[in-house]
Protein backbone atom coordinates (compact mmCIF):
# COMPACT_ATOMS: atom_id res chain seq x y z
CA UNK A 1 0.00 0.00 0.00
CA UNK A 2 1.31 3.17 -1.15
CA UNK A 3 1.87 6.03 2.06
CA UNK A 4 2.48 9.66 2.03
CA UNK A 5 5.88 10.25 3.52
CA UNK A 6 6.88 13.69 5.15
CA UNK A 7 9.66 13.81 2.42
CA UNK A 8 6.25 13.99 -0.03
CA UNK A 9 4.76 16.78 2.42
CA UNK A 10 7.67 18.62 2.37
CA UNK A 11 7.88 18.80 -1.24
CA UNK A 12 4.41 19.93 -1.57
CA UNK A 13 5.09 22.63 0.45
CA UNK A 14 8.18 23.56 -1.35
CA UNK A 15 6.26 23.20 -4.96
CA UNK A 16 3.21 25.44 -3.33
CA UNK A 17 5.90 28.11 -2.22
CA UNK A 18 7.45 28.19 -5.88
CA UNK A 19 4.34 28.09 -7.57
CA UNK A 20 2.91 30.94 -5.28
CA UNK A 21 6.75 32.93 -5.92
CA UNK A 22 5.93 32.25 -9.60
CA UNK A 23 2.88 33.63 -9.56
CA UNK A 24 3.41 36.43 -7.22
CA UNK A 25 2.63 38.90 -9.29
CA UNK A 26 -0.48 37.74 -10.77
CA UNK A 27 -2.07 37.38 -7.53
CA UNK A 28 -1.61 40.63 -6.91
CA UNK A 29 -2.88 41.40 -10.22
CA UNK A 30 -6.13 39.75 -9.49
CA UNK A 31 -6.59 41.18 -5.63
CA UNK A 32 -6.05 45.00 -7.38
CA UNK A 33 -9.56 44.39 -9.71
CA UNK A 34 -11.28 42.77 -6.11
CA UNK A 35 -9.94 44.04 -3.08
CA UNK A 36 -6.41 45.63 -1.83
CA UNK A 37 -3.71 44.41 -4.08
CA UNK A 38 -1.84 42.47 -1.36
CA UNK A 39 -2.47 38.61 -1.69
CA UNK A 40 0.97 37.81 -3.92
CA UNK A 41 3.23 39.55 -1.39
CA UNK A 42 1.86 38.25 1.59
CA UNK A 43 1.32 34.72 0.34
CA UNK A 44 4.95 34.87 -0.83
CA UNK A 45 5.86 36.37 2.10
CA UNK A 46 4.52 33.67 4.29
CA UNK A 47 4.62 30.50 1.82
CA UNK A 48 8.66 31.54 2.17
CA UNK A 49 8.86 31.57 5.81
CA UNK A 50 6.64 28.35 6.24
CA UNK A 51 9.32 26.67 3.90
CA UNK A 52 12.08 28.06 5.59
CA UNK A 53 10.62 26.51 8.95
CA UNK A 54 9.82 23.44 7.99
CA UNK A 55 12.84 22.59 5.18
CA UNK A 56 16.09 20.81 6.52
CA UNK A 57 14.77 20.56 10.00
CA UNK A 58 13.52 17.10 10.43
CA UNK A 59 10.26 16.82 11.21
CA UNK A 60 8.93 14.68 14.10
CA UNK A 61 6.11 12.99 12.07
CA UNK A 62 3.50 14.14 9.38
CA UNK A 63 1.33 16.17 11.45
CA UNK A 64 4.43 18.01 13.51
CA UNK A 65 5.30 18.94 9.67
CA UNK A 66 2.19 20.37 8.30
CA UNK A 67 1.43 21.99 11.89
CA UNK A 68 4.55 24.15 12.06
CA UNK A 69 3.50 24.98 8.36
CA UNK A 70 0.27 26.03 9.53
CA UNK A 71 1.85 27.90 12.94
CA UNK A 72 4.07 30.12 10.51
CA UNK A 73 1.38 31.04 8.00
CA UNK A 74 -0.63 32.49 10.81
CA UNK A 75 2.09 34.41 12.06
CA UNK A 76 3.50 35.75 8.92
CA UNK A 77 0.83 36.54 6.48
CA UNK A 78 -1.50 38.81 7.71
CA UNK A 79 -4.70 39.99 5.92
CA UNK A 80 -7.66 37.28 5.57
CA UNK A 81 -5.42 34.51 4.16
CA UNK A 82 -2.85 34.10 6.85
CA UNK A 83 -5.89 32.70 9.97
CA UNK A 84 -7.70 30.98 6.60
CA UNK A 85 -4.20 28.73 5.15
CA UNK A 86 -3.03 28.95 8.80
CA UNK A 87 -6.16 27.15 9.88
CA UNK A 88 -6.02 24.72 6.79
CA UNK A 89 -2.57 23.44 7.27
CA UNK A 90 -3.01 23.42 11.39
CA UNK A 91 -6.29 21.57 10.76
CA UNK A 92 -4.52 19.06 8.56
CA UNK A 93 -1.25 18.52 10.43
CA UNK A 94 -3.75 17.53 13.56
CA UNK A 95 -5.83 15.42 11.36
CA UNK A 96 -2.61 13.40 10.12
CA UNK A 97 -1.20 12.76 13.20
CA UNK A 98 2.30 11.36 14.70
CA UNK A 99 3.08 8.66 12.05
CA UNK A 100 5.77 9.89 10.00
CA UNK A 101 3.70 8.42 6.79
CA UNK A 102 0.04 8.49 6.37
CA UNK A 103 -2.18 6.35 3.89
CA UNK A 104 -4.01 8.37 0.93
CA UNK A 105 -7.38 7.93 2.24
CA UNK A 106 -6.08 9.59 5.58
CA UNK A 107 -4.64 12.24 3.73
CA UNK A 108 -8.19 12.96 1.87
CA UNK A 109 -9.67 12.92 5.70
CA UNK A 110 -6.98 15.23 6.48
CA UNK A 111 -7.74 17.29 4.22
CA UNK A 112 -11.48 17.84 4.41
CA UNK A 113 -10.60 18.51 8.02
CA UNK A 114 -8.55 21.42 6.59
CA UNK A 115 -11.19 22.92 4.25
CA UNK A 116 -13.54 22.43 7.44
CA UNK A 117 -11.35 24.40 9.16
CA UNK A 118 -11.01 27.38 6.23
CA UNK A 119 -14.98 27.04 6.16
CA UNK A 120 -15.48 27.70 10.22
CA UNK A 121 -12.61 30.77 10.40
CA UNK A 122 -14.11 32.06 7.36
CA UNK A 123 -17.82 31.52 7.40
CA UNK A 124 -17.93 31.29 3.90
CA UNK A 125 -19.93 28.79 1.84
CA UNK A 126 -19.72 27.65 -1.71
CA UNK A 127 -20.54 30.42 -4.00
CA UNK A 128 -19.26 33.17 -2.11
CA UNK A 129 -16.33 33.92 -4.49
CA UNK A 130 -13.60 32.83 -1.95
CA UNK A 131 -10.67 30.07 -1.74
CA UNK A 132 -13.61 27.43 -0.81
CA UNK A 133 -14.68 27.07 -4.06
CA UNK A 134 -11.37 25.99 -5.51
CA UNK A 135 -10.73 23.90 -2.08
CA UNK A 136 -14.62 22.17 -1.50
CA UNK A 137 -14.47 20.45 -5.13
CA UNK A 138 -11.08 19.34 -5.44
CA UNK A 139 -11.53 17.47 -1.53
CA UNK A 140 -14.39 15.97 -2.97
CA UNK A 141 -13.15 14.99 -6.53
CA UNK A 142 -10.41 13.43 -4.60
CA UNK A 143 -13.04 11.55 -2.16
CA UNK A 144 -15.14 10.40 -4.96
CA UNK A 145 -11.77 8.85 -6.86
CA UNK A 146 -10.71 7.12 -3.52
CA UNK A 147 -14.07 5.73 -3.00
CA UNK A 148 -14.38 4.78 -6.44
CA UNK A 149 -11.45 2.71 -6.07
CA UNK A 150 -8.97 4.89 -8.13
CA UNK A 151 -4.99 5.54 -7.86
CA UNK A 152 -3.93 7.54 -5.47
CA UNK A 153 -2.18 9.28 -8.09
CA UNK A 154 -5.68 9.97 -10.34
CA UNK A 155 -7.51 10.94 -7.15
CA UNK A 156 -4.88 14.03 -6.64
CA UNK A 157 -4.96 14.78 -10.19
CA UNK A 158 -9.05 14.93 -10.01
CA UNK A 159 -8.44 17.20 -7.47
CA UNK A 160 -6.56 19.85 -8.80
CA UNK A 161 -8.72 19.77 -11.94
CA UNK A 162 -11.35 20.51 -9.82
CA UNK A 163 -9.50 22.73 -8.40
CA UNK A 164 -8.72 24.77 -11.32
CA UNK A 165 -12.39 24.51 -12.72
CA UNK A 166 -13.78 25.77 -9.19
CA UNK A 167 -11.31 28.75 -9.53
CA UNK A 168 -12.59 29.44 -13.30
CA UNK A 169 -16.14 29.16 -12.05
CA UNK A 170 -15.85 32.25 -9.37
CA UNK A 171 -14.92 34.40 -12.31
CA UNK A 172 -18.79 35.29 -12.80
CA UNK A 173 -20.10 35.11 -9.21
CA UNK A 174 -20.35 38.05 -6.85
CA UNK A 175 -18.56 38.27 -4.24
CA UNK A 176 -20.43 37.84 -1.00
CA UNK A 177 -17.08 37.64 1.62
CA UNK A 178 -14.30 39.23 2.00
CA UNK A 179 -13.43 42.85 0.91
CA UNK A 180 -14.44 41.91 -2.86
CA UNK A 181 -18.33 41.91 -1.44
CA UNK A 182 -17.73 45.66 -1.16
CA UNK A 183 -18.11 45.54 -4.76
CA UNK A 184 -21.66 43.88 -5.37
CA UNK A 185 -21.63 43.33 -8.96
CA UNK A 186 -18.91 45.05 -9.91
CA UNK A 187 -16.83 42.19 -8.39
CA UNK A 188 -18.30 40.09 -10.65
CA UNK A 189 -15.68 39.31 -13.86
CA UNK A 190 -12.69 38.77 -12.12
CA UNK A 191 -11.61 35.92 -11.02
CA UNK A 192 -11.01 35.56 -7.11
CA UNK A 193 -7.69 35.37 -5.87
CA UNK A 194 -7.89 33.34 -2.71
CA UNK A 195 -9.51 30.46 -5.33
CA UNK A 196 -6.24 31.10 -7.42
CA UNK A 197 -4.38 30.23 -4.53
CA UNK A 198 -6.01 27.76 -3.11
CA UNK A 199 -5.61 25.81 -6.99
CA UNK A 200 -1.93 26.11 -6.52
CA UNK A 201 -2.32 24.82 -3.23
CA UNK A 202 -4.05 21.60 -4.77
CA UNK A 203 -2.01 21.75 -8.12
CA UNK A 204 1.51 21.14 -5.96
CA UNK A 205 -0.13 18.59 -4.04
CA UNK A 206 -0.89 16.73 -7.02
CA UNK A 207 2.46 16.62 -8.62
CA UNK A 208 4.17 15.74 -5.03
CA UNK A 209 2.07 13.89 -2.67
CA UNK A 210 1.39 10.89 -5.19
CA UNK A 211 5.39 9.89 -3.67
CA UNK A 212 8.78 10.12 -6.25
CA UNK A 213 9.38 13.12 -4.54
CA UNK A 214 8.70 15.22 -7.42
CA UNK A 215 8.33 18.91 -7.51
CA UNK A 216 11.35 19.93 -5.63
CA UNK B 1 6.16 56.11 -8.18
CA UNK B 2 7.57 59.34 -6.16
CA UNK B 3 7.25 58.16 -2.07
CA UNK B 4 9.53 60.24 0.07
CA UNK B 5 10.66 56.51 1.51
CA UNK B 6 13.91 54.72 1.68
CA UNK B 7 12.98 50.98 0.62
CA UNK B 8 9.30 49.91 -0.06
CA UNK B 9 10.24 46.76 2.19
CA UNK B 10 11.32 49.02 5.25
CA UNK B 11 8.35 51.45 5.49
CA UNK B 12 6.53 50.39 8.08
CA UNK B 13 9.41 49.54 10.68
CA UNK B 14 10.99 52.59 9.54
CA UNK B 15 7.74 54.91 10.43
CA UNK B 16 7.69 53.27 13.49
CA UNK B 17 11.16 54.32 14.41
CA UNK B 18 9.86 57.34 13.49
CA UNK B 19 6.97 57.46 16.00
CA UNK B 20 9.51 56.24 19.17
CA UNK B 21 11.87 59.17 18.02
CA UNK B 22 9.45 61.89 17.87
CA UNK B 23 7.24 60.84 21.13
CA UNK B 24 9.17 60.22 24.20
CA UNK B 25 5.94 59.07 26.31
CA UNK B 26 5.40 56.18 23.53
CA UNK B 27 7.54 53.17 23.21
CA UNK B 28 8.06 50.64 20.19
CA UNK B 29 7.81 46.85 20.28
CA UNK B 30 9.97 46.92 17.21
CA UNK B 31 9.71 42.79 16.91
CA UNK B 32 5.96 42.49 17.37
CA UNK B 33 5.64 46.30 15.36
CA UNK B 34 3.38 46.68 18.73
CA UNK B 35 3.63 51.22 19.68
CA UNK B 36 2.55 51.57 23.22
CA UNK B 37 2.71 54.00 26.02
CA UNK B 38 6.00 53.72 28.14
CA UNK B 39 3.93 53.74 31.10
CA UNK B 40 2.05 50.53 31.01
CA UNK B 41 0.83 48.40 32.74
CA UNK B 42 -1.48 51.08 34.79
CA UNK B 43 -3.07 49.22 37.36
CA UNK B 44 -6.55 49.01 37.61
CA UNK B 45 -7.33 50.43 34.09
CA UNK B 46 -8.58 48.46 31.19
CA UNK B 47 -6.12 48.25 28.10
CA UNK B 48 -7.31 49.55 24.56
CA UNK B 49 -5.98 47.74 22.16
CA UNK B 50 -6.29 48.36 18.34
CA UNK B 51 -4.81 47.95 15.07
CA UNK B 52 -5.05 47.54 11.69
CA UNK B 53 -3.00 47.42 8.46
CA UNK B 54 -0.48 50.42 8.05
CA UNK B 55 -1.19 53.48 5.43
CA UNK B 56 -4.03 54.56 7.65
CA UNK B 57 -1.55 56.76 9.84
CA UNK B 58 -2.56 58.29 11.88
CA UNK B 59 -4.68 55.65 13.00
CA UNK B 60 -3.71 53.53 15.10
CA UNK B 61 -0.16 54.49 16.33
CA UNK B 62 -1.12 57.81 16.72
CA UNK B 63 -3.71 57.55 18.92
CA UNK B 64 -1.69 55.93 21.92
CA UNK B 65 -1.16 57.58 24.82
CA UNK B 66 -3.13 59.34 27.78
CA UNK B 67 -6.98 59.09 27.46
CA UNK B 68 -6.80 56.78 24.18
CA UNK B 69 -5.50 53.47 23.24
CA UNK B 70 -3.33 51.46 25.83
CA UNK B 71 -1.54 49.78 22.40
CA UNK B 72 -1.68 49.74 19.05
CA UNK B 73 -0.10 46.83 16.54
CA UNK B 74 0.88 47.63 13.10
CA UNK B 75 0.34 44.96 9.81
CA UNK B 76 2.11 45.51 6.58
CA UNK B 77 0.32 48.07 4.92
CA UNK B 78 -3.54 47.54 4.39
CA UNK B 79 -2.81 44.30 5.60
CA UNK B 80 -4.02 42.99 8.72
CA UNK B 81 -1.89 42.55 11.87
CA UNK B 82 -1.19 38.46 13.02
CA UNK B 83 -2.43 37.37 16.14
CA UNK B 84 1.40 37.21 17.61
CA UNK B 85 0.94 41.05 17.50
CA UNK B 86 -2.15 41.24 19.12
CA UNK B 87 -1.39 38.83 21.22
CA UNK B 88 1.91 40.89 22.12
CA UNK B 89 -0.14 44.37 22.41
CA UNK B 90 -2.84 42.42 24.55
CA UNK B 91 -0.14 41.02 27.18
CA UNK B 92 1.20 45.09 27.57
CA UNK B 93 -1.97 46.34 28.26
CA UNK B 94 -3.28 44.02 30.07
CA UNK B 95 -3.27 45.38 34.13
CA UNK B 96 -5.68 42.37 35.07
CA UNK B 97 -8.36 44.49 34.86
CA UNK B 98 -9.31 42.78 31.01
CA UNK B 99 -8.49 44.49 27.51
CA UNK B 100 -10.96 45.71 24.94
CA UNK B 101 -10.03 44.96 21.34
CA UNK B 102 -11.24 47.28 19.00
CA UNK B 103 -11.12 46.04 15.62
CA UNK B 104 -12.52 47.08 12.15
CA UNK B 105 -14.72 45.09 9.94
CA UNK B 106 -13.13 43.54 7.44
CA UNK B 107 -12.41 40.17 7.16
CA UNK B 108 -8.41 39.59 7.63
CA UNK B 109 -8.43 41.89 11.03
CA UNK B 110 -11.53 40.31 12.42
CA UNK B 111 -10.16 36.89 12.10
CA UNK B 112 -6.60 37.77 13.15
CA UNK B 113 -8.02 40.03 16.40
CA UNK B 114 -10.55 36.79 17.15
CA UNK B 115 -7.69 34.02 16.86
CA UNK B 116 -5.22 36.56 18.99
CA UNK B 117 -8.00 36.95 22.17
CA UNK B 118 -7.93 32.82 21.81
CA UNK B 119 -4.21 33.01 22.66
CA UNK B 120 -4.46 35.44 25.25
CA UNK B 121 -7.39 33.77 27.20
CA UNK B 122 -5.56 30.64 26.91
CA UNK B 123 -2.40 31.68 27.72
CA UNK B 124 -2.55 34.29 30.16
CA UNK B 125 -5.91 34.38 31.63
CA UNK B 126 -6.70 37.90 30.07
CA UNK B 127 -10.41 38.76 29.68
CA UNK B 128 -10.50 40.09 26.37
CA UNK B 129 -13.72 41.92 24.33
CA UNK B 130 -13.73 42.38 21.33
CA UNK B 131 -15.48 45.97 19.49
CA UNK B 132 -15.97 45.84 15.88
CA UNK B 133 -16.70 49.09 14.21
CA UNK B 134 -18.95 48.80 11.20
CA UNK B 135 -20.04 52.32 10.11
CA UNK B 136 -19.34 53.06 6.05
CA UNK B 137 -23.34 53.13 4.37
CA UNK B 138 -21.68 52.79 1.18
CA UNK B 139 -22.18 49.17 1.99
CA UNK B 140 -25.34 48.84 1.60
CA UNK B 141 -26.63 44.97 1.20
CA UNK B 142 -24.32 43.58 4.57
CA UNK B 143 -26.62 40.39 4.69
CA UNK B 144 -24.70 39.61 1.23
CA UNK B 145 -21.29 41.24 2.13
CA UNK B 146 -18.52 40.70 4.86
CA UNK B 147 -20.83 43.38 6.77
CA UNK B 148 -20.20 47.15 6.96
CA UNK B 149 -16.43 48.29 6.81
CA UNK B 150 -15.49 49.94 9.93
CA UNK B 151 -13.70 53.48 8.80
CA UNK B 152 -14.24 56.89 10.63
CA UNK B 153 -16.30 56.07 13.43
CA UNK B 154 -12.85 53.74 14.94
CA UNK B 155 -11.33 56.92 15.43
CA UNK B 156 -14.35 58.91 17.70
CA UNK B 157 -14.51 55.38 19.61
CA UNK B 158 -10.96 55.26 20.47
CA UNK B 159 -11.10 58.85 21.89
CA UNK B 160 -14.47 58.28 23.79
CA UNK B 161 -14.05 54.50 24.09
CA UNK B 162 -10.38 56.01 25.81
CA UNK B 163 -11.86 58.72 28.21
CA UNK B 164 -13.85 56.26 29.63
CA UNK B 165 -11.46 53.59 30.47
CA UNK B 166 -8.77 56.39 31.71
CA UNK B 167 -11.91 57.09 34.06
CA UNK B 168 -11.49 54.14 35.63
CA UNK B 169 -14.76 52.18 33.96
CA UNK B 170 -15.05 47.80 34.09
CA UNK B 171 -13.74 46.37 31.16
CA UNK B 172 -18.00 45.90 30.56
CA UNK B 173 -18.75 49.46 30.99
CA UNK B 174 -16.37 50.64 28.30
CA UNK B 175 -17.32 47.92 25.88
CA UNK B 176 -21.41 49.23 26.38
CA UNK B 177 -19.75 52.78 25.84
CA UNK B 178 -17.90 51.82 22.43
CA UNK B 179 -20.71 50.33 20.93
CA UNK B 180 -22.94 53.17 21.41
CA UNK B 181 -20.19 54.88 19.55
CA UNK B 182 -20.72 52.52 16.69
CA UNK B 183 -24.37 51.90 16.50
CA UNK B 184 -24.91 55.81 16.74
CA UNK B 185 -21.76 56.86 13.96
CA UNK B 186 -22.46 56.81 10.12
CA UNK B 187 -19.94 57.76 7.18
CA UNK B 188 -19.42 57.96 3.60
CA UNK B 189 -16.08 58.35 1.53
CA UNK B 190 -15.17 59.59 -1.80
CA UNK B 191 -12.23 59.15 -3.58
CA UNK B 192 -10.91 61.87 -6.51
CA UNK B 193 -7.61 59.68 -7.09
CA UNK B 194 -6.31 55.94 -6.06
CA UNK B 195 -3.79 55.26 -3.52
CA UNK B 196 -0.21 53.82 -4.75
CA UNK B 197 0.97 50.91 -2.08
CA UNK B 198 4.54 51.46 -1.93
CA UNK B 199 5.51 47.62 -2.63
CA UNK B 200 3.04 47.91 -5.91
CA UNK B 201 4.84 50.78 -7.09
CA UNK B 202 1.43 51.92 -9.43
CA UNK B 203 -1.85 53.31 -8.46
CA UNK B 204 -4.52 50.51 -7.19
CA UNK B 205 -7.40 51.56 -9.51
CA UNK B 206 -7.38 54.25 -12.77
CA UNK B 207 -9.37 56.98 -11.77
CA UNK B 208 -10.01 59.64 -15.33
CA UNK B 209 -9.25 63.30 -14.72
CA UNK B 210 -13.05 64.53 -14.82
CA UNK B 211 -14.31 61.25 -12.42
CA UNK B 212 -14.19 60.39 -8.74
CA UNK B 213 -15.28 56.96 -7.01
CA UNK B 214 -18.35 57.17 -4.43
CA UNK B 215 -18.57 55.07 -1.39
CA UNK B 216 -15.12 54.20 -1.28
CA UNK B 217 -13.42 52.68 1.85
CA UNK B 218 -9.65 52.75 3.34
CA UNK B 219 -7.95 50.56 1.26
CA UNK B 220 -8.10 51.72 -2.46
CA UNK B 221 -10.76 48.79 -3.26
CA UNK B 222 -12.98 50.32 -5.50
CA UNK B 223 -16.14 51.90 -4.44
CA UNK B 224 -19.91 51.68 -5.45
CA UNK B 225 -20.16 54.28 -7.73
CA UNK B 226 -18.07 55.77 -10.33
CA UNK B 227 -19.70 59.61 -10.94
CA UNK B 228 -18.12 62.60 -12.85
CA UNK B 229 -16.49 65.16 -10.46
CA UNK B 230 -18.47 67.48 -8.87
CA UNK B 231 -18.02 70.80 -6.85
CA UNK B 232 -17.54 70.83 -3.20
CA UNK B 233 -20.96 71.59 -2.62
CA UNK B 234 -22.83 68.57 -4.61
CA UNK B 235 -19.78 65.85 -2.71
CA UNK B 236 -21.11 67.35 0.45
CA UNK B 237 -25.04 66.70 -0.49
CA UNK B 238 -23.65 62.69 -1.79
CA UNK B 239 -21.59 62.51 1.23
CA UNK B 240 -24.00 63.69 3.88
CA UNK B 241 -27.58 62.50 2.37
CA UNK B 242 -27.02 58.45 2.83
CA UNK B 243 -25.41 59.15 5.98
CA UNK B 244 -28.05 61.10 7.21
CA UNK B 245 -31.30 58.69 6.12
CA UNK B 246 -29.50 55.57 7.02
CA UNK B 247 -29.73 55.72 11.21
CA UNK B 248 -31.45 57.75 10.57
CA UNK B 249 -30.35 61.22 11.83
CA UNK B 250 -33.76 63.41 13.04
CA UNK B 251 -33.85 67.33 13.89
CA UNK B 252 -33.17 68.26 16.77
CA UNK B 253 -30.33 65.60 17.02
CA UNK B 254 -27.11 66.84 18.61
CA UNK B 255 -24.27 65.26 16.24
CA UNK B 256 -19.70 65.26 16.44
CA UNK B 257 -18.96 65.88 12.63
CA UNK B 258 -16.17 64.55 11.55
CA UNK B 259 -14.91 65.23 7.82
CA UNK B 260 -11.76 62.95 7.50
CA UNK B 261 -9.23 63.35 4.95
CA UNK B 262 -8.13 60.51 3.12
CA UNK B 263 -4.07 61.37 2.54
CA UNK B 264 -3.82 63.60 0.15
CA UNK B 265 -6.17 66.08 0.06
CA UNK B 266 -4.81 69.73 1.56
CA UNK B 267 -6.88 70.92 4.76
CA UNK B 268 -7.91 73.81 2.63
CA UNK B 269 -10.43 71.67 0.68
CA UNK B 270 -11.37 69.93 3.99
CA UNK B 271 -12.17 72.90 5.16
CA UNK B 272 -14.54 73.85 1.70
CA UNK B 273 -16.10 70.84 2.40
CA UNK B 274 -16.61 71.18 6.18
CA UNK B 275 -18.28 74.25 5.17
CA UNK B 276 -20.60 72.82 2.97
CA UNK B 277 -21.46 70.16 5.41
CA UNK B 278 -22.03 72.02 8.33
CA UNK B 279 -24.82 73.80 6.22
CA UNK B 280 -26.57 70.73 5.29
CA UNK B 281 -26.52 69.63 8.48
CA UNK B 282 -27.72 72.66 10.27
CA UNK B 283 -30.38 73.34 7.55
CA UNK B 284 -31.89 69.40 8.40
CA UNK B 285 -32.59 70.63 11.89
CA UNK B 286 -29.26 68.98 13.08
CA UNK B 287 -27.09 70.76 16.65
CA UNK B 288 -23.47 70.42 15.24
CA UNK B 289 -22.40 70.41 19.02
CA UNK B 290 -18.68 69.03 17.94
CA UNK B 291 -16.38 68.82 15.13
CA UNK B 292 -13.06 67.29 14.10
CA UNK B 293 -11.62 68.39 10.61
CA UNK B 294 -8.56 67.14 9.24
CA UNK B 295 -6.56 64.02 8.02
CA UNK B 296 -7.24 60.92 10.91
CA UNK B 297 -8.00 58.19 8.98
CA UNK B 298 -6.37 58.29 5.51
CA UNK B 299 -5.47 55.69 2.63
CA UNK B 300 -2.00 56.59 2.11
CA UNK B 301 -1.84 59.32 -0.89
CA UNK B 302 -5.48 59.04 -1.75
CA UNK B 303 -7.13 61.95 -2.51
CA UNK B 304 -10.49 62.20 -1.05
CA UNK B 305 -12.46 62.00 2.36
CA UNK B 306 -14.97 61.09 3.75
CA UNK B 307 -17.51 62.26 6.21
CA UNK B 308 -18.68 60.84 9.68
CA UNK B 309 -21.82 61.62 11.75
CA UNK B 310 -22.31 60.61 15.47
CA UNK B 311 -24.77 61.30 17.58
CA UNK B 312 -24.22 62.44 21.16
CA UNK B 313 -25.71 62.55 24.28
CA UNK B 314 -24.27 64.60 27.38
CA UNK B 315 -22.38 61.27 28.73
CA UNK B 316 -20.59 60.47 24.96
CA UNK B 317 -19.51 64.67 25.16
CA UNK B 318 -18.15 64.83 28.18
CA UNK B 319 -16.12 61.53 27.30
CA UNK B 320 -15.15 63.37 23.74
CA UNK B 321 -14.12 66.84 25.39
CA UNK B 322 -11.88 64.53 28.65
CA UNK B 323 -8.50 65.19 28.06
CA UNK B 324 -6.42 63.34 25.51
CA UNK B 325 -2.71 63.28 24.88
CA UNK B 326 -1.45 61.45 21.74
CA UNK B 327 0.45 62.46 19.10
CA UNK B 328 -3.03 63.13 16.65
CA UNK B 329 -5.27 63.80 19.05
CA UNK B 330 -4.08 65.86 22.23
CA UNK B 331 -6.21 68.55 24.24
CA UNK B 332 -6.90 69.57 27.97
CA UNK B 333 -4.00 68.44 29.42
Amino acid sequence: MEQVSTDDLLAWIRLFARLVAENRDALTELDAAIGDADHGANMHRGTTAALAAVDGAAPASAGALVKKVGMTLVSTVGGASGPLYGTFFLRVGTALGEEASVAPADVAAALRAGLEGVVTRGRAEAGDKTMVDALAPAVAACEEALAAGRPWAEALAAAADAAAAGRDATTPMVARKGRASYLGERSAGHQDPGATSAALLVAAAAQTLAGGGAGG
Amino acid sequence: MKKLINDPADVVPEALAGIEAAHPDLRVDHANRVVHRADLPRPGKVGLVSGGGSGHEPLHGGFVGLGMLDAACAGEVFTSPVPDQVLAATKLADSGAGVLHVVKNYTGDVMNFEMAAELAESETGSRVVAVVTDDDVAVQDSTWTAGRRGVGVTVLLEKIAGAAAEQGRSLDEVAEVARRVDANGRSMGVALTSCTVPAVGHPTFELGEGEMELGVGIHGEPGRERVPLAPARDIAAMLVEPVLADLPFGRGDRVLCFVNGLGGTPLLELYVLYNEVHRILTGSGLDVARSLVGPYITSLDMAGSSVTLLRVDDELLSLWDAPVRTPALRWGV
